[in-house]
């Protein structure tokens, strides 16, 4: 997980802000077919004004078209889109508030940056010194300052990023669209570009609409996350919830990693439902923490994630419970540590052994166990999220 | 000396390639009005013959003025076939654009033969006109081409772009699209040139008693003292292409030098 996250953004007074922010774009029971294909199977969606929203999801899922006919260049099958109160359906692209960062950025290479930059004030009936002036604010909002006479083939992959930025924004448009932005970059500069469209996003006060397959990144920037499955929202929440509370096995699988066992129902009150897992044993999963089963899954299961739980040494006391078991495999990171450890017991209903993986960070003085020691895993079953 | 095979295979292929050529200006500067060695002495004669010649002046004429209409034709619906191949999706896509592509490989014998039957029964009187016609309609295989080679190296994205900023779909064309395949348009125009300007089969079917430069030559041929001044205008001919391709070639590569594009070649 990237450490960088500069933070305030997910306290308690933004989120508070953002659930009473007005709307900005309303996504009613939106269908899209492409001939026989079916791409968007019903979407209703909320982006408030003000919020930095992500669809997340595998290529294929409909994150992108869904996007697209946000900003326009696709035409929606049945149901409609809102921006900011007004329906969009007779309105085109050229005319909506919204701009767009493409993924390939789709830099004007004939063009120099300020060109670039300047090109959507082209109507702009202001005077050529006022508009000149506003390229070369926009090109300072993005870390350009000086660079309007370069030529913009001459850029490199970050610089490219943010000509693309100070383009769309120059307009001041509602909502900004960005299609898989940082998809290009090498990954120091992609975890740099985060933390600056974070800041940027804060800093403007336009609503941002991120389209990403990549987790980490929804995780770091957004606000709300939309995971898409084919063509259907499967889970809409905030990143930490989404995180720790996935509501079915398909998002906790594509977001971060999650341990699975299966689990057998033993029983079920009000507040909790009781079950038993091999390597566990009985456990009371709280009812908040309990998630639906997909329809592909065989049967019920109980999932952690690798943080989740910890080794701990040898008889060491604490209000978390411990199973045993024995280090499989050993990957060592630097920072952390991965175990995979075959719990004692958890062949479990099938006989299949199932290695979970634990996540450690390293700690000074602590030494790396070994592969084929015994080990002893302290988990809660607060951390526990259970599919049935 | 390694390769010396292939190194005197190269050599000799060049020189049957443009020994004829280096051949013209020799006689067309020989005072000898028969075309052998040796030289006698040095003459511009042939090149005032040529320039005093009224019939030569009109077939010049005639054929720039069918080069320049049918490559300007022939480019302008390039355009329009290179980018309906490149962006939409229509149903027989595959077959119209083999059609377009048809005449590349059709015997240009029986194209002429096929347009003078349908131009003769329509009472379409032969004329400049009707070889501008047929010169466009085999110049635009070339031109599609080279125009979708241009077409297809664009990001989808850039028209979007512009869209999305603001631009009509038209303007958006002609602001990103157009200046960035401006080379490709210079190559399918010189190109269309080059081959309109020296066809011979439509341009002796199609022009009635009007004559363009290829058939005045050769009506020419028959009349052996005209042969030192067609030296002479073959001279001037390929001195011009020289440098008609030369200045293409130059704004090409300016072209591609201020959009950062990787140079695909063109033609030359």
């Amino acid at each position: 997980m990237t450490t960088n996250n500069p933070g305030p953004k997910s306290t308690a007074a933004h989120r508070a802000a953002m659930a009473g922010a007005k709307p900005m774009i309303e996504i009613r029971a939106v269908q899209k077919y492409y001939g026989d294909y079916h791409a968007l199977r019903g979407i209703d969606l909320t982006i408030r004004a003000g919020e930095f929203f992500s669809l997340l999801g595998p290529s294929g899922c409909g994150k992108t078209t869904l996007l697209r006919t946000i900003a326009g260049f696709e035409d929606i099958s049945s149901g409609a889109v809102l921006i900011d109160g007004q329906d969009m359906q007779q309105v085109p692209a050229n005319r909506r508030p919204t701009n767009m960062v493409f993924q390939s950025y789709a830099i004007f290479p004939h063009l120099t940056v300020a060109e670039n930059v300047g090109f959507g004030l082209r109507r702009d009936p202001r005077s050529r010194a006022e508009k000149a002036a506003a390229v070369e604010e926009a090109l300072e909002m993005v870390g350009l300052k000086g660079y309007g006479s370069r030529a913009s083939h001459a850029l490199s992959g970050g610089q490219r990023q943010r000509v693309a930025l100070a383009r769309a924004l120059i307009l001041k448009p509602k909502v900004l669209l960005l299609d898989e932005p940082l998809s290009a970059l090498d990954r120091k500069m992609r975890e740099q570009m985060q933390v600056e469209l974070i800041k940027l996003q804060r800093q403007v006060g336009i609503t941002f609409v991120l389209v990403t397959h990549d987790q980490e990144e929804a995780l770091v920037m957004s606000d709300r996350i939309a995971v898409m499955f084919e063509g259907q929202i499967a889970q809409m929440d905030g990143p930490e919830a989404l995180y720790a509370r996935p509501t079915s096995r398909r998002v906790a699988n594509f977001i971060g990693v999650m341990n699975f066992l299966p689990a057998r129902v033993l029983g079920e009150t009000g507040e909790a439902v009781q079950i038993e897992a091999p390597g566990l044993g009985r456990v009371d999963i709280p009812m908040a923490n309990v998630s639906r089963a997909d329809p592909g899954d065989e049967g019920p299961s109980v999932g952690f994630r690798p943080e989740a739980v910890s080794l701990v040494a040898p008889g060491a006391q604490g209000a978390n419970r411990v199973a045993e078991g024995v280090v499989d495999e050993v990957v060592y990171y630097g920072d952390m540590t991965y175990y995979d450890v075959r719990l004692d017991g958890s062949a479990g209903f099938d006989g299949q052994a199932r290695p979970v993986r634990i996540a450690m960070r390293n700690v000074f003085g602590r030494e790396v166990q070994d592969v084929g020691t015994r080990a002893n895993v302290s988990w809660s079953p607060g951390s526990l999220v259970l599919f049935r | 000396m390694k390769g010396g095979g292939l190194r005197v295979y190269a050599v000799v292929y060049l020189l049957f390639l443009y020994a004829p050529i280096l051949l013209l200006p020799v006689f067309a500067f020989n005072s000898g009005t028969i075309i052998a060695f040796p030289l006698k002495e040095f003459t511009t004669e042939w090149f005032a013959q040529m320039w005093g010649n009224a019939s030569l002046r009109r077939a010049l004429a005639n054929s720039l003025t069918i080069a320049v209409s049918a490559s300007i034709l022939a480019t302008c619906l390039g355009i329009f076939a290179a980018r309906a191949s490149t962006r939409f999706e229509f149903p027989g896509k595959g077959p119209v654009m083999g059609l377009i592509m048809l005449p590349l490989v059709l015997p240009e014998i029986i194209v002429s033969i096929s347009l003078l039957v349908v131009l003769l029964s329509l009472g379409v009187t032969l004329s400049v006109l009707t070889v501008i016609v047929g010169h466009t309609l085999i110049c635009m295989p070339y031109a599609t081409v080279i125009l979708s080679t241009a077409f297809n190296s664009l990001d989808r994205s850039l028209e979007e772009a512009a869209y999305d900023l603001g631009e009509t779909r038209w303007s958006a064309f002609r602001l990103v699209i157009l200046p960035l395949v401006m080379p490709g348009i210079i190559s399918s125009l010189l190109m269309s040139f080059t081959i309109s300007l020296d066809e011979f089969i439509i341009a002796f079917f199609l022009a009635g008693n009007e004559p363009t430069l290829p058939t005045y030559i050769f009506s020419q041929l028959r009349f052996p003292k005209q042969i030192p001044m067609i030296m002479a205008l073959g001279t001037v001919l390929v001195v011009l292409s020289i440098l008609l391709l030369t200045i293409a070639e130059y704004f090409r590569r300016r072209g591609i030098a201020k959009t950062g594009a990787k140079d695909t070649g063109g033609f030359l």
